[in-house]
């Protein structure tokens, strides 16, 4: 059975989800990246969205000017691990409850999705039109000073997903889980390639 | 056709490549993807090849960039010394990206260093970026066309060695760096491995890799089983579509090479992610054009 989040999200909602878990959003999916972090965190600007119990995306999307509005064309996750810095306090300050990127976040996400209830989640990378394809509206763009990628994109979606839940609430983070793997792994398979390409004799 | 009409006509052409590029994968990246969607059974690693492939069929059919991130556009050209328009070439280039920007839609990728504005169109200083490598005697003109995400230009890295961390230090460092950065640039990645004497050399070479055809090999046969290796050896990590782990890792290794200085060893990696962007077309003096990356392909 595929779970739905619809924003607002409750803390309940999260509390059962697991690393490896997939859901689907509904409601408000807000696109904030490296520029929208700094701003709040660094520079103290506040945030033109109330992003409390709503979900933002790691994005910079194409987008079209249509009529008075916009037109979602392409949008994609793009790299997590640079919000990295930022995200646990992001978190505190926001009440926002779903981080939706691509690849993993570290231990400071990790704290900050245990203390405040919030859970990050990857949609597949590089799949921008169909993630496009779920928007159903994009109902106001803030910071468009910052240019098309990094400015903050109000989005109404449907059916958002697969979101592949990454980082849970009780302190689990899928990423780290796959890299311990993926290390632990490397050493054996590093020394026999060497032995076989030792050409400096 | 008097040379205006050439320049117009050139200029249509790669901003139509420009543009098709954007929305479809080469062949072999295609054909690769295909394979290795086939081999995985792990029940994430399907959720992703699934939204994978819907993601390029519905690319095609809504005709839209498949990924968001479109990179900063890039031409490396092999240009023949003959080419009669090689002076008009980097205006060609920076006018096709304006127009395809505008047309595909691209994203607008191209921040200006210290003013750190975004200029809104996809030229900048240096920028589009085009790479030369002068063909003697040749009258035509072979350019590769590469849009690549900023994720999968984080991995990006280079290092000299001394001569005594061999090329076993060369396996250590891009086993380094993918199982760090590579995990979430967007696998399974197409890793370009350059080696030489220096590092801006070693760099280059890692980024033309990503050029050559997939199932090719180095021509040296060292070099062609350590591509072997490695690519083996990484595809043991396991780290699957988009670093969720399965049976695959990388779309394929190549190696490129240049004599190295006798103290010195540097090594380079760059990768390109499953969405690798990549076009080939050949310009000829008559300004016709062949398409060698996307059979059947219509501009």
């Amino acid at each position: 059975m595929t779970k739905t989040l619809t924003t607002p999200i409750r803390n309940e909602d999260l509390e059962q989800l697991n690393a490896g878990d997939i859901v689907f959003l509904d409601g408000y999916l807000i696109t904030c990246r490296d520029v929208g972090h700094r701003r709040l965190i660094e520079l103290g600007m506040a945030l033109p969205v109330d992003l409390k119990g709503l979900a933002i995306l790691h994005a910079g999307p194409i987008v079209k000017p249509d009529g008075e509005g916009w037109q979602m064309i392409s949008i994609g996750p793009t790299t997590s691990m640079r919000m990295e810095s930022f995200e646990k306090e992001f978190i505190k300050q926001t009440g926002v409850k779903l981080i939706v990127g691509k690849g993993g976040m570290g231990p400071e996400t990790v704290a900050g999705c245990r203390a405040h209830k919030a859970v990050h989640a990857v949609f597949p990378g590089g799949c921008a039109v169909l993630a496009a394809t779920q928007v159903e509206a994009i109902e106001r763009v803030e910071w468009l000073d910052l240019g098309m990628p990094e400015a903050l994109w109000v989005c109404r979606v449907k059916q958002f997903g697969p979101l592949i839940i990454s980082i849970d609430t009780k302190g689990n983070n899928l990423f780290e889980q796959n890299k311990a793997i993926f290390n632990e792994r490397k050493g054996p398979i590093v020394r026999d390639i060497s032995r076989q390409v030792r050409f400096i004799k | 056709m008097d040379k205006l009409q050439a320049v117009r006509s050139m200029t249509v052409t790669m901003a139509r490549f420009t543009d098709y590029i954007s929305k479809h994968l080469p062949d072999d990246v295609l054909a690769r993807l295909r394979q290795l969607r086939e081999a995985e059974a792990a029940p994430l690693a399907k959720v992703v090849y699934d939204a994978m492939f819907e993601n390029l069929a519905k690319a095609g059919e809504l005709d839209r960039p498949s990924c968001q991130d479109t990179g900063v556009v890039q031409y490396f050209i092999k240009a023949g010394a003959d080419f009669p328009l090689l002076s008009e070439v980097r205006e060609i280039l920076a006018e096709a990206v304006v127009t395809a920007t505008r047309t595909a839609p691209l994203r607008h990728n191209a921040v200006q260093i210290f003013q750190e504005k975004n200029t809104g169109d996809n030229t900048g200083e240096r920028i589009p970026w085009i790479d030369w490598e002068i063909v003697p005697h040749d009258p035509g003109l072979t350019i590769e066309v590469y849009l690549a995400g900023g994720g999968c230009s984080l991995p990006g890295q280079g290092r000299t060695l001394m001569p005594a961390a061999g090329y076993e230090g060369v396996v250590q460092f891009v086993f380094d760096v993918m199982t760090s950065y590579g995990v979430n640039a967007c696998p399974p990645l197409l890793v370009g491995v350059g080696i030489g004497g220096s590092i801006e050399v070693a760099a280059s070479l890692s980024k033309k890799a990503l050029f050559r055809p997939l199932g090719s090999s180095h021509p040296d046969p060292r070099a062609a089983e350590m591509e072997r290796l490695m690519e083996k050896g990484l595809n043991e990590l396991g780290l699957g579509p988009q670093g969720l782990r399965g049976q695959h890792s990388v779309l394929g290794v190549h190696l490129e090479s240049a004599a190295r200085h006798p103290s010195t060893i540097s090594v380079a990696i760059s990768v390109g992610c499953w969405a690798h962007r990549r076009g080939t077309i050949r310009i000829n003096p008559d300004m016709s054009y062949e398409i060698l990356s996307h059979k059947g392909a219509t501009l």
